[in-house]
């Protein structure tokens, strides 16, 4: 069989769109629907999945199979269809509500077990859906409906969060860079296992230009950190360079440094300490930020081992047979007292 | 050696005495090993043949304190030459290993009982522990009873002197001392004892060889010193010609989700996390992944329930298990389940609430929760199991009702069915019927378009197509979905119309739920009606009632959503209603709500069954 020949076009329903006009969320959804018309798929192989929040409405605007769920819950009902059918590609749509408030604990497990599932997390750090709420990656003292004296709520770093679960895969890309976008999408894509990639999205009603330090033209020039493997990581037009200094990753004038001690990225160390302290440099979009993949590791996924489990078992054991299960707690037998002797 | 016992003939100077029935209870600490001597004893007279039924009790704590009052654990078990119904109201024999268990115990034995206590443990700082001021062996409060002494401790070191294990594991095997004993006490066979003690401590053969050795010793003690002057037997039962094994609850349901598996030809996934009494079907099924089953340990309850889904979407036959917190904690995902139309079985093995509550004893209090219990109108199929061996069809009813109308089942069990266990007569697995699963292959509306919300003329159900199959994607959600397109519709009469629709789909099952049958005398004035697993305390009291010449009809549930077509007629019937539930009142709630019938109750949540008596005496208190 040929692999289909698709355009953008064939990945969208009939649906309206229903998000406000000028939200990130359009330009997300332009980019996953281009990066799968490239991949020349069967469209039936793609599963999306969401929960609650803005976001969550992006499967009903792809032309997958797709699900519409409860808040927080995506990556655990995504798990039960990976390991049902590790055939599928696994999409999770989330937010930051979702993902990282009512959803976190099953966000942190579905990493650690490597679930193969992608997950895209929209952090536009603000509750969209209920009109303005501070999320739990809106920075600290942010004043909103629910926070009018300033919110004390301390933020969460996602890439932090995820590569503290030791996720295999772990990315963060802007919604208004395309290209950007779906070279991380086809990263994620060809990862075996979970991948998370935060996927910067401004919310132009309730917190616009949030991401201002990184998508204004000015601004990004000096705040943009690309991640790039096997390159150091220099920014700034070159002016500003990442070192590791006490165990921490810095930021330093290039001028002030030997070459040779600039950091070179290489998402595929096994050991997540040096992903983790870049993915401190910055605690929100604000001021110098890495994009692009942080860690990018190999390790068996679950549902991989969830069938050489069973395969293991049948090899070894045979393929069930119902009347020896029933009968496996050993039996007696009672005669039929008018058959005779029998 | 294991044949020279098993062949041993009773001292002839001690006489036999053949009885009907007998009820013993095998009390002990928490480590004492109670519930291996219960389950031993019990398996061997299954394959004597005796019909029975067993009552585990233990605490919730792993191990209380040794020797306190809250660290007794027992089983009780009733073994018969004929079919019983109840593991027995009162022991007629208590096996106390400390005096905890005794103190604990001695109320229930029958007056006359035989006793058999472990003397070493009546030490000075046990029986303080116990809160007995002076020692029970010698003030008086053991008279009127058969007590037979024996020093177990002594004589299990004895025993296992030779075989290798040393140090703590010594006195591990004095269950095995203790259920010797009672092997000679009451003619049992020996050999299927010794045969999995070796099996099940294989992999350490010291302990086998202990266990063994203490097992013999207690049986030759018992015949050495002639430790009671009479010894009983209970011939086998008379029971229905077949093969049978003994089963209990939570195994009974696993192996229906097997076969479920097996006759629908869908791979079983399982998405759980562990809670006390339902751990024990996870258990079950992660053994058996030559099956193909899929065990999924969640992170949380609702991370079970949503793993199911996902994979129900998937073709899967998909089950979650809890027990009534956690299924508090499913309770919206499983209204996303009804509303997305998505087959899924819900088990929920039922403990005395509310909260933690009594998580190690039965009750029956998560009826009105099973039926109403979550947001919006959403009401699923409720089924509820009878007795241990009533799980495996029960549970196969459940997929069949979930697959063929796209809906969650909620499956009710509960301590008393999950942990008990009675003789099962193995079904003719190759005469189960096969459950019919058609998945969509094929686009069904105009153009070639998907309508996810075509429903079934007959059933009401909607397609199930799963991803990979061309031409069939879909989105479905929680959101309202437009009936046939199962697009996002906000429409105030699409509401109306999805709402009544899926109420229709669930009570429309009804239709393949057989009608009742009335037991017992059908012109009585009194009807008793049950669910679930009073079953057998219910039938049992009305058999009693019946011998002593009173009249009594019951009737049993296990549909109670949608109930059975002929349920309202035969309650008008009758004069006189009972309910008797393990809960304060939840049947009889929705029967008096449903039907417009005076239905009394009797009502108790102590954390143990019924008795038989105490079900008698109500019926006679309202046929006199």
């Amino acid at each position: 069989m040929t692999a289909p020949s698709y355009t953008r076009a064939d990945f969208q329903t009939d649906q309206e769109v229903r998000w406000c006009p000028g939200c990130g969320d359009y330009t997300i959804l332009a980019s996953v629907q281009q990066f799968l018309a490239g991949l020349g798929r069967p469209r039936e192989e793609f599963v999306f999945v969401s929960g609650i929040g803005c976001a969550a409405r992006f499967p009903y605007y792809m032309n997958t199979f797709g699900m519409h769920s409860i808040h927080g819950r995506a990556p655990a009902i995504a798990s039960g269809i990976v390991a049902s059918r590790p055939d599928l590609s696994v999409w999770v749509i989330t937010g930051d509500g979702d993902a990282l408030s009512i959803g976190g604990n099953h966000l942190i497990h579905a990493l650690r077990r490597n679930v193969d599932m992608k997950i895209l997390l929209f952090n536009n750090q603000i509750y969209g859906l209920t009109k303005g709420q501070y999320s739990p990656t809106s920075e600290a003292g942010k004043t909103t409906k629910s926070s009018p004296y300033g919110s004390i709520d301390y933020p969460f770093n996602p890439v932090s969060l995820a590569l503290g679960a030791e996720a295999t895969f772990v990315a963060r890309t802007l919604d208004m860079d395309r290209n950007h976008t779906q070279g991380l999408l086809q990263a994620a894509y060809e990862h075996e296992g979970s991948a998370f990639i935060e996927i910067y999205q401004n919310c132009n009603v309730f917190n616009d230009k949030a991401f201002i330090q990184l998508t204004g033209k000015e601004e990004r020039v000096h705040n943009r950190i690309d991640l790039e493997m096997g390159k150091p990581i220099v920014f700034d037009g070159g002016a500003k360079a990442v070192v590791m200094r006490d165990g921490q990753a810095t930021v330093v004038d290039s001028s002030t440094v030997d070459p040779k001690a600039i950091l070179v990225h290489d998402p595929t160390r096994p050991d997540p300490a040096i992903a983790f302290a870049l993915s401190r440099l910055s605690h929100g979009p604000y001021g110098p930020t890495p994009l692009g993949i942080f860690r990018d590791v190999s390790r068996p996924t679950y549902e991989g081992q969830m069938h050489a489990q069973i395969d293991a078992a049948k090899e070894k054991n045979g393929e069930g047979d119902l009347a020896r299960l029933i009968a496996s707690q050993g039996t007696w037998t009672v005669k039929d007292p008018s058959s005779n002797g029998g | 050696m294991a044949d020279e016992i098993a062949t041993a003939e009773p001292s002839t100077t001690t006489n036999t005495e053949t009885l009907d029935k007998v009820v013993i209870r095998f009390a002990g600490d928490s480590g004492d090993g109670m519930q291996v001597a219960g389950s031993r004893f019990t398996d061997a007279s299954a394959l004597f043949g005796n019909d029975l039924a067993t009552l585990p009790s233990f605490p919730a704590e792993i191990r209380a304190p040794a020797g306190t009052l809250p660290g007794v654990s027992s089983f009780q078990v009733q073994i018969a030459d004929f079919d019983i119904l109840t593991a027995g109201d009162s022991p007629d024999c208590l096996v106390a290993m400390n005096p905890a268990a005794l103190k604990k115990n001695l109320k229930d034995l029958q007056q006359g009982g035989t006793l058999v206590l472990n003397t070493d443990a009546f030490d000075e700082r046990n029986l303080a522990k116990a809160g007995y001021e002076t020692d029970p062996l010698e003030d008086g409060t053991l008279d009127g009873y058969r007590v037979i002494k024996v020093p177990m401790d002594d004589l299990t070191k004895e025993a296992v002197k030779d075989t290798g294990v040393s140090g703590r594991s010594v006195l591990r095997s004095k269950n095995f001392f203790a259920l010797g004993l009672l092997a000679w006490l009451f003619h049992r066979p020996t050999q299927p004892t010794i045969d999995w003690a070796q099996k099940k401590f294989a992999r350490t053969p010291e302990v086998a060889a202990a266990n063994v050795a203490a097992f013999q010793a207690g049986y030759t003690f018992g015949e050495a010193t002639e430790a009671a002057k009479i010894t009983f037997e209970i011939k086998p039962a008379a029971l229905r010609p077949g093969t049978y094994t003994n089963v209990n609850g939570n195994t009974a349901l696993a192996w229906g989700l097997i076969a479920a598996s097996k006759l629908s030809g869908l791979p079983l996934f399982y998405g759980t996390y562990p809670i006390t009494p339902a751990s024990d079907i996870l258990h079950e099924l992660a053994r058996h992944k030559n099956f193909g089953v899929r065990t999924f340990q969640a992170e949380d309850e609702i991370a079970g329930v949503g793993s199911a889904i996902g994979a129900a979407f998937a073709g899967s036959l998909a089950v979650t298990g809890s027990s009534g917190p956690g299924i508090a904690l499913k309770s919206e995902a499983i209204s996303l389940a009804f509303t997305m139309e998505l087959p899924l079985i819900v088990i929920n093995v039922q403990r005395g609430g509310p909260s933690t509550g009594l998580p190690t004893k039965p009750e029956q209090s998560d009826l009105l929760f099973s039926l109403y219990g979550r947001h919006g109108e959403s009401p699923i199929p409720v089924l509820a199991i009878a007795s241990p061996s009533d799980a495996f069809e029960l549970t196969i009813e459940a997929a069949r009702i979930a697959i063929k109308y796209m809906t969650p089942v909620l499956l009710l069990s509960d301590n008393q069915v999950a942990n008990g266990s009675e003789p099962w007569m193995l079904p003719d697995v190759n005469a189960l019927e096969s459950i019919d699963v058609q998945f969509a292959e094929h686009p069904n509306g105009p153009n070639g378009t998907f309508l996810p919300y075509m429903r079934d003329i007959d059933t009401f159900a909607r397609p199930w197509a799963v991803p990979g199959t061309a031409g069939l994607e879909h989105r479905i959600g929680g959101l309202e979905k437009e009936a046939i397109t199962g697009n996002v519709s906000y429409d105030p009469a699409n509401h109306q119309l999805m709402t009544d629709s899926r109420a229709w789909k669930v009570a429309n099952i009804v239709n393949d739920i057989p009608d009742l049958e009335v037991a017992g005398d059908e012109d009585a004035e009194l009807l008793v009606l049950g669910w679930g697993s009073t079953f057998g305390s219910i039938r049992a009291a009305a058999r009693r009632v019946r011998l002593a010449g009173g009249k009594v009809a019951t009737l049993h549930l296990r549909h109670l959503n949608p109930m059975p077509q002929n349920l309202g007629e035969i309650l008008h019937r009758y004069e006189k209603i009972l309910i008797p539930e393990l809960n304060t009142g939840q049947l009889r709630k929705v029967i008096r709500a449903e039907f417009l019938v005076d239905a009394k109750g009797l009502n108790k949540v102590a954390g143990e069954p019924f008795k038989i008596s105490e079900i008698t005496e109500k019926i006679e208190e309202m046929t006199k």
